[in-house]
């Protein structure tokens, strides 16, 4: 697959909506990777944390909004506490699943999980899936 | 009656290690001609020296080997310990058992064996050897620098500044060289021409600069100390002594031609200067395009200037300057894009290089500092810019790294986005190397707040699509194939030597490297200094590197010129080749292997000569000579057949 890059996506909405609510420059990553190495869910994750944060900056909005990635973020702070430019690896998680959250869809409905799995369910999605019930 | 010392040097134990030194020093105290025979753990220091002084009195010594590391290390160290003490330092020979024995071998009985055939074959040679005295050769104090780049610039006014006279040929109408076609110069971003310029002035305005223009060195003769430069300087067809600089005759001069100060990015006339601040500022007609060189008719310029400056008699003349010093400051060039075929071959107006996007971000430049693409002059919205495009390519083009495009590009891409804020800069590279210091800042700084996108990659191919130009090229973080539609294209193509340097080098008798690097005579111990005595290195063109670099070495290359110079007399390595004139048949042949032109053939004896002043010693005739009647000093065939009789024996 050849990923056409313009400016449409590099200076797009996304793009300063998810600086905008984490308060981070997600220009400042150097893809060191260091975040990602010591993620202790990146087992149950599809896309690496690092990963994550090139591709908003290539503008890939919908591979990013649609990853499990953000919801298995436990938001530890692991990698906050050890990435070398100080970026809030965490923060963009959390604004990344706001962005989602604020679309306002019906993902899950948490009534019709069923009891079994129900402790297995990442608990941030759990959280996320009843927020909007708190208004 | 030869009385010799042995002393074996453990080196710690690099040597002991391997050899048993002891043994060593056992079986040599009763080799023929050896009257004394001893080791130490670091022959070298303060007593292990203070030991063979005592020894050399004590036994009264006629010769002394030393058996320890090459003798490029420690051979000047042992020769004038024994000076010291009266012994000729030529009867000091080193026994390289370290290099040549220890490090290579395992085995310590077969290395003891070895190293005990190398000494008696050094000391074999040591009974033949004469004691020599160094040549001593006049000095003339005054310098060459050819190439008035930033680092001629600097090389000529530091010498200058310490009182010797300097001679700076350039072969352009005015001295500055890349530096003045730049925008700003990172990291501190200050204008090239303000901080340039000055130091220019300096160069026209020191009466102990003499600034020789629109030259070139034609011939070269001599050798260090001593050099005898030809130097052509070219017809401009101006009268610069009567020209006022006005300025007339060019706004006059119906010619247009591509300028090559501006990267050709706009038209010159025939008659040109190359900037406003130029020194000399005064203009040159150029005689392929001046239509009254080429087509008999014309004369604009003479009949406009006022000051009847304009000469068309002009002819090339010469000068000849007596230089006891060089320093080769050339510079380099920027490789042409029409190599690199999947770029598009040079073909696509909107694919520039990197100075062509120094011009038009320059504030003084053809667009005065906001970018237009040269096809129809809009002003690009998304720029690509590609990193080492022909270096780091050992495949196709140059294996080497170009080490100023990761910090320019940075520069250039930052700069575009200071005056084209709503545009899109990207960058495809393979490594970023920003090494130097405040280096790295400046690239974080140019990502954090300028948000160039810095995709890691190389571009594979680029071809027309409308008006724009079509990326294709990968992200190997994400593993993406990326196509993007630019409206420019700046390829940061590899840095070369001059035009022209390969010639020089072989004018000036200096080696360069296989691309036209000129060679330093050591790469971390002698940076600055060619390996043939007397020329210096200042500049890319000793490899690219950027402006702080050039300085510096610049300076490092004129105070190697100065401390040569605070020596009234040169003294020369007496071992040299010498011809036996009775046994000399004139053939030549030595005088067509000498890489130095060291050697003549007497036209009237029909016998070679060698000059002691040039010859470096390499024993090229030596080898060459069929009658045998060119020998070195010390070491003779004599000597060599010795020696090897003592390994074979
Ligand atoms: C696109 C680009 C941007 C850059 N930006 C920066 C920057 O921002 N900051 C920075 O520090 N560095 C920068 N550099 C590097 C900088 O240009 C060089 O470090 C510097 O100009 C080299 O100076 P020099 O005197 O060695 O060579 P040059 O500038 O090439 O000067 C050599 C001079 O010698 C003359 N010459 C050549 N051959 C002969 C001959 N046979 N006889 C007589 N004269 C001769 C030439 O005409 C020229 O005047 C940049 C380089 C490039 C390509
Ligand atoms: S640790 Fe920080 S700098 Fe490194 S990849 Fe992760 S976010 Fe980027
Ligand atoms: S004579 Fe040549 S340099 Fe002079 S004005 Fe005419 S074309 Fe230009």
């Amino acid at each position: 697959m050849r990923a056409e890059i313009s400016i449409k996506n590099t200076k797009s909405k996304f793009l300063d909506k998810v600086e905008e609510l984490s308060e981070q420059n997600i220009y400042a990553c150097y893809q060191c990777g260091k975040c990602s190495a010591g993620c202790p869910s990146i087992s149950e994750m599809d896309i690496s944390p690092s990963e994550i944060i090139r591709l908003v900056q290539l503008g890939g909005e919908e591979e990013v909004l649609n990853s499990k990635t953000i919801w298995v973020c436990a938001s530890c702070f692991t990698c906050v506490t050890r990435c070398p430019k100080g970026v809030d690896v965490a923060k963009i998680m959390e604004a990344l699943r706001q962005i989602t959250l604020r679309k306002n869809v019906d993902y899950v409905n948490p009534l019709s999980i069923p009891r079994e799995t129900l402790s297995q369910v990442p608990q941030i999605a759990l959280v996320s899936a009843l927020r909007k019930f708190s208004g | 009656m030869n009385r010799i010392g042995v002393f074996v040097c453990h080196c710690g134990l690099n040597i002991a290690q391997t050899v048993d030194v002891e043994k060593l020093a056992n079986i040599i105290s009763d080799y023929p001609g050896v009257v004394y025979a001893t080791n130490y753990i670091y022959m070298c220091s303060d007593p292990g020296q203070d030991m063979i002084k005592e020894i050399v009195k004590e036994k009264k010594l006629n010769g002394v080997v030393v058996a320890c590391c090459s003798p490029t290390m420690h051979e000047t160290t042992f020769r004038n310990t024994v000076a010291s003490v009266g012994l000729n330092p030529y009867r000091c020979e080193i026994a390289n058992i370290r290099e040549q024995c220890s490090w290579v071998h395992k085995d310590k009985k077969i290395a003891t064996e070895k190293a005990v055939e190398i000494v008696k074959a050094t000391i074999e040679k040591l009974k033949l050897d004469k004691s020599l005295i160094p040549l001593s050769v006049p000095i003339t104090k005054r310098a060459l620098v050819i190439g008035g780049g930033i680092a001629g610039i600097q090389a000529s006014l530091d010498i200058a500044d310490s009182g010797y006279e300097v001679v700076l040929v350039e072969r352009n109408q005015s001295i500055g060289g890349h530096m003045l076609q730049l925008s700003e110069t990172f990291p501190t971003l200050d204008c090239p021409q303000c901080i340039a310029t000055p130091k220019m002035v300096q160069v026209g305005q020191h009466p102990k600069i003499k600034l020789l223009a629109y030259s070139e060195v034609e011939e070269v003769s001599g050798y260090v100390g001593n050099f005898k430069v030809k130097i052509r300087r070219k017809a401009s067809f101006v009268d610069w002594n009567k020209c006022t600089g006005c300025g007339l005759c060019v706004e006059k001069c119906p010619v247009r031609v591509p300028s090559e100060f501006n990267e050709l990015l706009v038209k010159r006339k025939a008659i040109y200067t190359l900037f406003p601040q130029a020194v000399p500022n005064k203009p040159v007609i150029d005689s392929n395009n001046c239509l009254y060189l080429t087509k008999g008719k014309c004369r604009a310029c003479e009949k406009n200037c006022l000051a009847k400056a304009i000469d068309f008699n002009q002819k090339d003349t010469f000068v000849e300057e007596d230089v006891g010093a060089i320093v080769v400051a050339t510079g380099y060039d920027l490789m042409d894009k029409a190599e690199i075929g999947e770029y598009g071959a040079g073909k696509y107006k909107d694919v520039i290089n990197g100075l062509q996007m120094e011009r038009l971000l320059c504030p003084s430049g053809p667009t005065e500092g906001i970018p237009h693409r040269p096809s129809d002059g809009k002003i690009p919205k998304e720029i690509v810019f590609i990193q080492c495009v022909g270096s780091r390519d050992p495949e196709h083009y140059y294996p080497y790294c170009s080490k100023v495009c990761c910090m320019y590009v940075v520069k250039q891409a930052m700069l575009y986005k200071n005056v084209v804020p709503d545009g899109q800069a990207y960058v495809f590279y393979m490594d970023i190397r920003c090494d130097g210091k405040g280096y790295e800042e400046f690239l974080q700084k140019g990502m954090e707040e300028n948000k160039i996108l810095y995709l890691r990659g190389r571009v594979s191919k680029l071809f027309k699509d409308g008006d724009k130009i079509k990326v294709w090229g990968a992200d190997t973080l994400t593993g993406r194939k990326i196509e993007i539609s630019a409206d420019m294209v700046v390829l940061a193509m590899a840095v070369v030597p001059s035009k022209g340097v390969k010639e020089l080098a072989r004018k000036l008798r200096i080696t360069a490297d296989d691309y036209g690097f000129l060679t330093e005579a050591h790469p971390k111990l002698r940076p600055v200094e060619s390996l043939t005595a007397g020329y210096f290195l200042a500049g890319a063109a000793q490899g690219p590197k950027d402006i702080p670099d050039v300085v510096a070495q610049a300076s490092g290359a004129a105070s190697k010129v100065d401390s040569l110079f605070s020596q009234d007399v040169l003294y020369h390595e007496p071992i040299i080749a010498s011809v036996d004139e009775e046994v000399c048949v004139g053939c030549g042949n030595c005088v067509d292997v000498c890489a130095y032109d060291a050697i003549e053939l007497d036209l009237r004896t029909k016998k070679a000569k060698v000059n002691s002043a040039v010859c470096e010693g390499c024993g090229a005739c030596c080898a060459a000579c069929p009658s045998g009647a060119m020998q070195h000093n010390n070491f003779s065939k004599r000597q060599i057949f010795e020696m090897v009789d003592a390994f074979v024996r």
